[in-house]
C-alpha cells in the first residue's frame, strides 16, 4: 500500500468500507508540501489498518465542494464512507492517528 | 535556499539576527525566515539610546547595521511570513508562503504577536477564515472574499487574490472586526455594518505564535522559556519581544545568543 491519489470514483470506492484518512490538498501550498512526508510516515506506520489517500482540490473540486473544504491542508477521517473527524492545518502523526481513532 | 538547516529562524530584528550570528559562528547552517525590514518595530523606533557599543540611533539606522551583518554572515535570509511549525521525525518542518523547510532546531525570534482574536476569529478558522492567500486563495476564485490588514503583505496578497479573480473588499482599520457566519464564515461586521462575504483572509504581521507552533506554551504576554531560552517543546527556542517584556534590544539581543547557544547544543547532542 502506498498513498493513493483519489478522484472523482476511486474516492468513493476508498472511503466506502474501513477508516481512511484522506488528505485535501494542493500543489500551490507550502503547509501542504510540508503535509506530505508525515502524511507518508503515517502511511507506513499504520499500513493495513488505515487507508491512507489525497485529493488534489484544484483537480477534484467536486469532491472538495461536497466536503466544504474551505482551507488547505484539511485532513478528513472516513469511517465505512461516513466522516468521523477533520483537522484544518498541518497535523503530525499523532494528531493524524487520533483522527482515525487510534 | 536549501531542503534542510541545522537552526531555522522566525525573525529578522534583533532577536533573529543575534541567533543567526551566533548560530552560523558555531558552524550550523542556518536560515532565517522574515518579513520585510520595515515591518519590524525596531525599524520604526524614532531613537534608541540605550543599547550598549552604539551611542543613539534611529531604529533605522540600526536595523540597516543589523541587515548588513545579516547578509554577511552565512545564513540563508529568506523573506515571507512562516504559516506553521510542524515536528516531522527528528526534525521540524517550517512552512512559509508556497514553500518549506526543514530544521534541526527552530528559533521564535518573530516580535510581538497578536494572540487575541477577533470575535468569531478562532472559531471560522479553517471554515472559511484562512491566514494565507496564497494557500487557500483559489479554493475561493471568483469569489467575494474579505480581506484584513494593512501591511506590505496584504497588499501583496490583495493583488493575488485579484489576479485569481476574487472581488477583494479591503479592511485596513485596526479596528475590532467580527466574523460571523453558520457552517462556514459569511460576515464580516464592522462599525455595525454587516459585510457579506464567502470568505475572510486575516494577514497580520505575524501568524500568532500558538497557531504557528501548535501545543506551544505561552502565558502572560509571551512565550513560557527557561533561562535558556527553551520552551516547553524540545529543540524548539525563543527569543526577543516574543517572550513578553521589557520590549528593549539588549534583551533581545542576548536572549537570540542564548536561544542560538542553546539550539546549537541541542542538535550537537542529537548527534551524539
Amino acid at each position: 500500500m502506498a498513498v493513493e491519489h483519489l478522484n472523482g470514483k476511486s474516492f468513493n470506492e476508498t472511503i466506502a468500507s474501513g477508516v481512511t484518512i484522506v488528505d485535501f490538498w494542493a500543489t500551490w501550498c507550502g503547509p501542504c508540501r510540508m503535509q506530505a512526508p508525515i502524511l507518508e510516515a503515517f502511511e507506513a506506520e499504520m499500513s493495513g489498518i488505515v487507508k491512507v489517500g489525497k485529493v488534489d482540490v484544484d483537480e477534484e473540486p467536486e469532491i472538495a465542494g461536497r466536503f466544504n473544504i474551505f482551507n488547505i491542508p484539511t485532513l478528513i477521517a472516513f469511517k465505512d464512507g461516513v466522516e468521523i473527524a477533520r483537522n484544518v492545518g498541518v497535523t503530525d502523526v499523532n494528531g493524524l492517528k487520533k483522527l482515525a481513532g487510534y | 535556499m536549501k531542503e534542510k538547516y541545522d537552526v531555522i529562524i522566525i525573525g529578522g530584528s534583533i532577536a533573529g539576527v543575534s541567533a543567526a550570528l551566533t548560530a552560523t559562528n558555531r558552524g550550523k547552517s542556518t536560515a532565517v525566515i522574515t518579513n520585510s525590514t520595515e515591518s519590524s518595530s525596531l525599524y520604526k523606533a524614532e531613537k534608541i539610546t540605550n543599547y550598549p557599543g552604539i551611542p543613539a540611533a534611529t531604529g533605522k539606522e540600526i536595523a540597516d547595521i543589523l541587515n548588513a551583518q545579516l547578509a554577511s554572515c552565512g545564513a540563508d535570509v529568506i523573506q515571507g511570513r512562516a504559516l506553521s511549525v510542524m515536528p516531522m521525525g527528528d526534525s521540524f518542518g517550517v512552512a512559509f508562503g508556497s514553500e518549506f523547510c526543514m530544521g534541526g532546531a527552530v528559533i521564535l525570534a518573530a516580535g510581538i504577536t497578536r494572540e487575541k482574536l477577533y470575535p468569531g476569529e478562532g472559531e471560522f478558522l479553517g471554515r472559511g477564515v484562512s491566514y494565507c492567500a496564497t494557500c487557500d486563495g483559489m479554493l475561493y476564485r471568483g469569489k467575494r472574499v474579505a480581506l484584513i490588514g494593512n501591511n506590505e503583505e496584504s497588499d501583496h496578497d490583495a493583488a493575488f487574490l485579484e489576479k485569481i479573480g476574487c472581488t477583494v473588499l479591503r479592511f485596513r482599520d485596526n479596528a475590532r472586526y467580527e466574523i460571523r457566519g453558520g457552517i462556514k464564515a459569511d460576515t464580516v461586521v464592522i462599525g455595525g455594518t454587516e459585510h457579506k462575504v464567502d470568505g475572510v483572509f486575516i494577514i497580520k504581521d505575524t501568524v500568532s505564535v500558538t497557531k504557528l507552533v501548535p501545543g506551544l506554551e505561552y502565558a502572560e504576554g509571551g512565550i513560557v522559556t527557561d533561562r535558556k531560552m527553551s520552551t516547553n517543546i524540545p529543540g524548539v527556542f525563543a527569543a526577543g519581544d516574543c517572550t513578553g517584556k521589557p520590549y528593549q534590544l539588549a534583551k533581545a539581543a542576548g536572549e537570540g545568543n542564548v536561544a542560538a547557544l542553546s539550539a546549537c547544543e541541542y542538535i550537537d547532542k542529537k548527534e551524539k
